[in-house]
C-alpha cells in the first residue's frame, strides 16, 4: 500500500515537471522541470529495487541539468530566469501526434496481457550487475567505452572554434601558425 | 504497482517529450524534449527488468539506454555550439537547410 502511494506520487511528479518544461515561461525554470522529473523518475527506479542505477540516472541528470543551465545563459545571452518566453511552432501537430502516441502506447500496456513474472532478482542487485558486467555482458561495456570515446572526440571537433586546419592552411605547412594572440618562441 | 502502470507513466513521459521534440524552436529545448523521451524508455526498460524477468543481464540494457542519454546530451551541446558559432543563433527554424 505504502509503496503504491509513493508509486504515484512520484510519477505524478515525474509526468508534472515534464509538462512544466514546455509550459514554463522561463528556460531556468524549465531546466529545474526537467531535473526534478529526472529525479522522480531516478527515485520510481530505485522504488523498481534497481538502486545503483537509480542513483546513477539521478546524479547524471543533475548534473546534466547544471551544464544545460550554463549553456542557456551562454546562448541566449540574457539572465533567462527573468526572461519570458514563447518558442514553438507546430503546436497543434505537436500536440496531436504526442496524444495519439500516448494513447497508442498507454493502450498497449493496458491490453496486452503480459506474461507472468521468470525468475526472481538476486538478493544483492548491485553486486549482480557488477558481476555480469565484468563477465557474461563485458563485451556492452567495451563496445560503450568507444561510442563514449568517439562522442568526446566528435564533440570536440564539431564545437572548436578553430582547429588545425584554420591555424596551419589546408595542407597544415603554414608557419608561423595564423593565431589570434601571436607569441611563442621565435615569433 | 504493476507493470501496466509503470508502462503507462513511462508513455506520459515519452509523449510529453515527443510533444516538446516537435514543438520548440530552441535547440536545448528541443534537447530536453529528447531527454524526456529517452527518460520514459529508461523508465519501461527498468519496469519490463523488475516485472518480466528480473536476471541481472536485463539490468545492461538499462546502463545502454543511460549512454544513450549521455551521448545524445553531448552531441547534442556540440551542435548547439556549432550552431551558436556558424549563424549566431540558437533555434532549429534557422537550420532548415541543414535536414536537406
Amino acid at each position: 500500500m505504502v509503496a503504491a502511494i509513493v508509486f504515484w506520487g512520484l510519477a505524478v511528479v515525474a509526468v508534472a515537471a515534464g509538462v512544466a518544461v514546455f509550459v514554463v515561461d522561463s528556460m531556468a525554470r524549465a531546466t529545474y522541470a526537467l531535473a526534478v522529473s529526472f529525479i522522480a523518475v531516478g527515485a520510481l527506479i530505485i522504488l523498481l529495487q534497481q538502486s545503483y542505477l537509480g542513483v546513477i540516472t539521478i546524479l547524471m541528470m543533475v548534473m546534466e541539468m547544471a551544464v544545460m543551465a550554463v549553456y542557456m545563459v551562454m546562448f541566449m545571452g540574457m539572465n533567462p530566469a527573468l526572461m519570458p518566453m514563447d518558442m514553438t511552432h507546430g503546436k497543434k501537430t505537436a500536440i496531436g501526434a504526442s496524444t495519439g502516441v500516448f494513447v497508442l502506447l498507454a493502450s498497449g500496456a493496458l491490453l496486452i496481457p503480459w506474461p507472468e513474472r521468470r525468475g526472481v532478482p538476486p538478493e544483492d542487485l548491485t553486486n549482480a550487475l557488477g558481476l555480469e558486467i565484468m563477465g557474461e555482458k563485458m563485451l556492452v561495456m567495451a563496445v560503450v567505452g568507444p561510442v563514449m570515446v568517439a562522442t568526446i572526440v566528435a564533440g570536440v571537433v564539431l564545437a572548436a572554434g578553430r582547429t588545425r586546419y584554420d591555424r596551419l592552411g589546408d595542407d597544415l605547412r603554414r608557419r608561423p601558425a595564423d593565431d589570434p594572440q601571436p607569441g611563442g618562441i621565435g615569433r | 504497482m504493476s507493470l501496466d502502470a509503470v508502462l503507462v507513466v513511462a508513455a506520459a513521459l515519452f509523449a510529453v517529450g515527443l510533444y516538446g521534440a516537435l514543438s520548440q524552436q530552441v535547440v536545448v529545448m528541443v534537447m530536453m524534449g529528447l531527454e524526456l523521451m529517452v527518460n520514459g524508455v529508461l523508465l519501461a526498460a527498468a519496469g519490463f527488468w523488475w516485472f518480466m524477468a528480473p536476471a541481472p543481464s536485463g539490468q545492461v540494457l538499462l546502463l545502454v539506454v543511460l549512454a544513450a542519454m549521455t551521448v545524445e546530451m553531448a552531441m547534442g551541446f556540440a551542435v548547439a555550439t556549432l550552431l551558436h558559432r556558424r549563424r549566431q543563433t540558437d533555434m532549429t527554424d534557422m537550420a532548415e537547410d541543414l535536414s536537406r
